[in-house]
């Protein structure tokens, strides 16, 4: 198996829009690629047709060699394509020790009846939740916060926290949605350590949208570069920056970093 | 057996409140009147338990739930009549027919119904309600047993302290388990938000409808019950108004709080069965003018219910 993910001319239109027109491209596995281009090109859409909140008009998506274009988006989760949101999306009344075992529970299960009279699987897959869970907070530097209810969490922690969450379903496919959006330089340079880190400890394939060009350039092995639903370029870091269009098109608007 | 144990205070409290609640019963310190309420405060606790697992903890908003309710004591009331099994030994098994009858249908109806949100999904169960409503007003063409419009009667009395008693508290016991289990912790999150909830792998479908079944089942026992203090039904008692005093017992408890139904539950009974004690018989049902005043008031002092005093 040479690659993990496969779009295949992927097409959506909304009304008269077209969102996402065509494109194409592929993710190897333990690579990071990085999707840039300007507001409204269509990267966010890109996302939710991979993990199937849209549906897409023609096209075909394949994870690990098979076309899961057909199933559901909780399907596509436990099948280990984890994702972020890029208006966090946490569930702001539960704890952030929730949140976290929540995305793990999914994929360990006991039965109900397990639950209700607290079996001895109940317990082992209970505890086992808590495990990883302090791992990934920990991890994550939420350490002191584990009762807390995620929607007091100040900004930066919820963005962690939703990458908290999206690592705790064991994913081989990150898809991160502007991580580093509303961060300050100092935030963007420890995001760039914990997704170094978390990339080599999980062992994750990452597919990162970002605009803060400090932190893509750094992570991404592979740049993908949209504008108008389309693929404009595709390559290093090193060449996109020196693209003409590129500059142009997106660049040119917010200056190299 | 860690079930109980786990359990152990709260086994003991309601051991506690058993005795004292047996012993008044016994000695004829209470009237029978006020004996059938206080069966009738247990019965009404766990019918809106059943609505706050699926409104309160799922966010499933429900104008029928009181279909269910009805559903169960029908059910249960109508197999112990026609089976010629109409005594203690086999009332556990009506209520538990009574209780899967409930569970059946809201599987039924849920796979269509769950999907829509919201005021749509309040419409859908409104609708289901007034729909068992007018099956109920006609159900005489059915059987004659089960009265149509002039009521099911003579059912015979079997519920009594004790089994009303245990009944709700093992559930009440289950429910806080079942809570506090991965399967209450996806409900909230689907609560919190659907698309997050599917994002982490939660089947938002299937967790939807685990929730709205279960919630109907602990009405349909709830009915059973019901069927079995009163001896006598009619399809008014199960209608849209009836689905409201559940509706209205979860949100004064606070929605996603067992506790805070349990004390809501006692307070609605004790509160429309004192006034109709205190008020003259001329005026008894100006009730039904003090208790929605009192519901407006409680809104805007109080909108996330006595127990919470405000969101976190
Ligand atoms: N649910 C939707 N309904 C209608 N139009 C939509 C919807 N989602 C996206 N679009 C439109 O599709 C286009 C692409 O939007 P998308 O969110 O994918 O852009 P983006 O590249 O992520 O932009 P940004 O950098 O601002 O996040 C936009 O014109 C947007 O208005
Ligand atoms: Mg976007």
């Amino acid at each position: 198996m040479t690659t993990i993910l496969e779009v295949d001319r992927l097409m959506k239109s909304f009304g008269g829009v077209k969102a996402v027109d065509g494109i194409s491209f592929h993710v190897d596995p333990g690579e990071a690629l990085g999707i840039i281009g300007p507001n409204g090109a269509g990267k966010t859409t890109v996302f939710n047709l991979i993990t199937r909140f849209y549906t897409p008009d023609s096209g075909d998506i394949r994870f690990m060699g098979k076309s899961v274009t057909h199933l559901p988006p909780y399907r596509l989760a436990r099948l280990g394509i984890g994702r972020t949101f890029q208006n966090l999306r946490l569930f702001k009344e539960l704890t952030v020790l929730e949140n976290i075992t929540s995305a793990y529970l999914s994929g360990h299960r006991y039965s109900p009846f397990a639950g209700i009279f607290r079996t001895g699987r109940h317990s082992s897959v209970e505890n086992n939740a808590q495990v990883k869970a302090w791992v990934l907070i920990e991890f994550l530097g939420l350490a002191g916060r584990e009762h807390t209810k995620a929607g007091s969490l100040p900004y930066g922690e919820q963005r962690r926290l939703e990458l908290a969450r999206a690592l705790a379903i064991e994913p081989q496919l990150l898809l991160i949605d502007e991580p580093g959006a509303g961060m300050n330089p100092r935030e963007i340079q420890d995001l760039v350590t914990t997704l170094r880190e978390a990339k080599k400890r999980f062992s994750l394939t990452i597919v990162m949208i970002e605009h803060q060009m400090g932190l893509v350039m750094n992570i991404s092995d592979r740049i993908l570069v949209m504008d108008f639903g389309e693929k404009i370029m595709e390559g290093t870091p090193a060449e996109v920056k020196k693209d003409r269009r590129v500059i142009e098109a997106y660049l040119g608007e917010e200056g190299p970093a | 057996m860690r079930f109980f144990l786990e359990s152990k205070k709260l086994m003991l409290l309601a051991l506690g409140i058993y005795v004292i609640l047996r012993l008044s019963f016994s000695f004829d310190i209470v009237s029978e009147y006020i004996e059938q309420i206080t069966i009738y405060v247990f019965i009404v606790i766990l019918a809106a338990t059943g609505l706050n697992v699926i409104y309160g903890y799922t966010g499933q908003f429900s104008l029928g739930h009181a279909a269910f309710y009805g559903i169960g004591a029908y059910t249960s009331a109508y197999l112990a009549k026609t089976s010629g099994l109409e005594n203690f030994l086999f009332f556990p098994a009506m209520i538990l027919a009574g209780g899967l009858m409930a569970a059946l249908v809201a599987y039924i109806i849920g796979i269509p119904i769950l999907r829509l949100r919201d005021d749509f999904l309040g419409i859908a169960t409104l609708g289901f309600g007034i729909l068992v409503r007018v099956f109920l007003d006609n159900s005489d063409r059915i059987s004659e047993t089960l009265g149509g419009s002039r009521g099911f009667t003579g059912i015979a009395r079997l519920t009594n302290l004790e089994i009303a008693f245990f009944v709700t508290v093992f559930l009440l016991l289950v429910t806080r388990n079942f809570i506090s289990s991965r399967y209450g912790l996806f409900w909230r999150c689907i609560k919190e938000d659907e698309t997050a909830s599917a994002s982490i792998g939660i089947d938002t479908a299937r967790m939807k409808l685990m929730a709205f079944v279960y919630g109907c089942f602990l009405a349909g026992v709830a009915g059973a019950l019901y069927a079995h203090l009163y001896t006598f039904l009619h399809p008014s008692n199960f209608d849209f108004l009836r689905s409201i005093d559940f509706l209205i017992i979860v949100i004064l408890g606070g929605m996603g709080n067992i506790a805070g139904t349990i004390y809501a539950g006692l307070l609605w009974v004790g509160f429309i069965e004192g006034l109709r004690i205190v008020l003259p018989a001329n005026i008894v049902d100006l009730r039904w003018v003090f208790i929605p005043l009192l519901l407006i008031v409680l809104m805007m002092w109080r909108p996330y219910g006595l127990m919470t005093k405000k969101k976190g």
